[in-house]
């Protein structure tokens, strides 16, 4: 189930950048936690401990400013990585909830 | 008398419970599917369509895949997180389980199915395990994420490493392993796969753009690069999902492997190792698997377009189908010879099994997020 915090954080960033975009809704949010973990997990480990990407545990995420910085990693990739640019499947908004999923705390506890 | 005889007979049902009450099933028409997000395992019968019982607590089964034992009555599962669970086929119930490393991406059986070798990330390297007892034998550690794990003949396994961009072998005929460099293969291999007649070990390339090849009929192998241009003139695109060799497709001579970061399936001359054909296909090839039987080769994609299945002819290369089974098809069996193939689809949670002559559904199975599904007539393939 999406995490009403990270929902309202989304919301919350979205109209507080003046966005005109409307944030993530509750049923985007489950197919992005749903992406999540089955689709970026196919390379980091459906709990985010790592496989042929890097673990992605809110400790092993930590020395990151913060879900923005995140949030690009996640749109842009790493060059010369197998980590793939996901802007032509994400948006900013999508990219940042996500973020924001990872680096929650309560996210593995929910499993 | 009689009487007597059903007496004794119900005495014996109550005595044995479920493994007499029921009669034994014949495991060669069986097979393992594993249910990614639930940690589970589907045994399936191939001959009735059917899910005949689930195994559960097998723990992480992102990656998961599955080899048997040569009589076909134990399935070892290795999962992702470093996890080892043989499972009895006929009292259809776990066996043994171990958990044997922190993060592992596939295994292996030796041609006598005396050892299990497993292919791990971290630490990196292999393990290779008694099948019987699932006590570890040998330890090769690497400093490097180890992949493409394959059976060679007489005891030997041969891997890939993503970090370093070398492959080895090793050799578990004596009571000491020898390990042997086989050389480099080139930058970040992600697979590799061992043609059937146990010739050809291909590695497929992800760090730059090519495959190695490594002739195991030699006393030396040595690294043969091929296909070393393909896609240098355009522009990459992201490749959302590492493709798979396991499986490849070979017929005519040629071999049929998943371009990556390309929509193309790229056909190679098995003598020269000559490009001879492309074709481009609805995605991102992840497998390229032909039919038995057949000049046919069915490939499945990465996401976004991983709703379609394509059936290529390996005489024209062209498409001869296109298919949609369901949301996430993550994994293709065929029956041994060739007349199913079994689908998984995840996201529509069942397994959905075609006739491969007529290309149409014959029947579906609900599953938990299916992705691998692994007959047991694996128990009898090279290089598994
Ligand atoms: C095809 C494999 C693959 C897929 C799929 C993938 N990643 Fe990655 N990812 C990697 C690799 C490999 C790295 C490590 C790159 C490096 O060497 O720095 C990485 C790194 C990352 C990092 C940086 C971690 C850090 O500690 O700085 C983040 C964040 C990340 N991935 C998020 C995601 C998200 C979110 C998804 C799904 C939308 C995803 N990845 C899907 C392979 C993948």
């Amino acid at each position: 189930m999406p995490d009403p915090r990270a929902l309202l954080a989304a919301l919350v960033l979205a109209t507080g950048a003046g966005a005109a975009e409307i944030a993530v809704s509750e049923d985007e949010a489950a197919w992005l936690e749903h992406l999540v973990i089955q689709d970026c997990g196919s390379c980091h480990g459906l709990t985010f401990r790592g496989g042929l990407g890097s673990p992605l545990t809110p400790g092993a995420l930590a020395h990151h400013d913060g879900p923005e910085t995140l949030a690009h990693i996640i749109l842009d990739g790493i060059p010369d990585t197998a980590m793939p640019p996901w802007r032509a499947l994400l948006s900013e908004e999508q990219a940042l909830w996500i973020a924001r999923y990872l680096m929650d705390p309560d996210t593995r506890d929910k499993e | 008398m009689s009487r007597l005889l059903v007496l004794f007979s119900f005495v014996l049902l109550f005595a044995a419970g479920k493994s007499i009450a029921e009669p034994a099933t014949p495991t060669g028409a069986l097979g393992v599917v594993i249910e990614r997000a639930t940690g589970s395992v589907l045994i399936v019968d191939r001959m009735q369509h059917k899910a005949i019982d689930r195994i559960e607590g097998l723990g992480d089964l992102s990656h998961a895949s599955v080899n048997f034992s040569p009589d076909e009555r134990f399935a070892y599962v290795f999962g992702r997180d470093g996890g080892l669970t043989k499972i009895d086929l006929l009292e259809r119930r776990i066996a043994k389980r171990i958990i044997q490393g922190g993060n592992s991406i596939g295994g292996a059986i030796s041609d006598d199915g005396a050892l299990v070798a497993v292919s791990n990330y971290e630490p990196g390297g292999i393990r290779v395990f008694d099948a019987d007892t699932l006590d570890m034998v040998a330890d090769i550690p690497a400093r490097s994420k180890t992949v493409g794990l394959v059976e060679l003949p007489a005891r030997r396994f041969a891997w890939a490493q993503w970090d370093s961009g070398d492959a080895f072998m090793a050799d578990l005929s004596s009571a000491e392993p020898v390990v042997t460099r086989l050389g480099a293969t080139g930058a970040n291999p992600y697979d590799a796969v061992l043609s059937g007649d146990g010739r050809h070990f291909v590695v497929g390339l992800f760090g730059e753009k090519g495959l190695t090849l490594f002739d195991m009929w030699e006393e030396a192998p040595a690294p043969v690069r091929f296909l070393s241009d393909y896609g240098k003139e355009g522009e990459d695109m992201p490749v959302y999902k590492m493709p798979h060799l396991q499986g490849w497709a070979v017929t005519e001579g040629q071999f049929a492997l998943p371009a990556v970061g390309l929509h193309e399936v790229l056909w190679v001359n098995r003598d020269t190792l000559d490009e001879t054909a492309r074709t481009k296909t609805h995605g991102q090839p992840i497998f390229v698997l032909s039919q038995p039987a057949s000049p046919y080769a069915w490939v499945n994609f990465a996401m976004p377009h991983n709703d379609t299945l394509q059936v290529i002819d390996s005489r024209s290369h062209e498409v001869v189908e296109t298919l949609k089974p369901g949301a996430a098809v993550l994994h293709m069996e065929f029956s041994p010879r060739g007349h199913e193939v079994w689908v998984s689809s995840r996201d529509d949670n069942r397994i959905i099994i075609y006739d491969t002559h007529r290309r149409e559904v014959k029947a579906e199975i609900p599953a938990q997020s299916p992705s691998g599904i692994f007959f047991t007539a694996r128990a009898h393939r090279t290089g598994l």
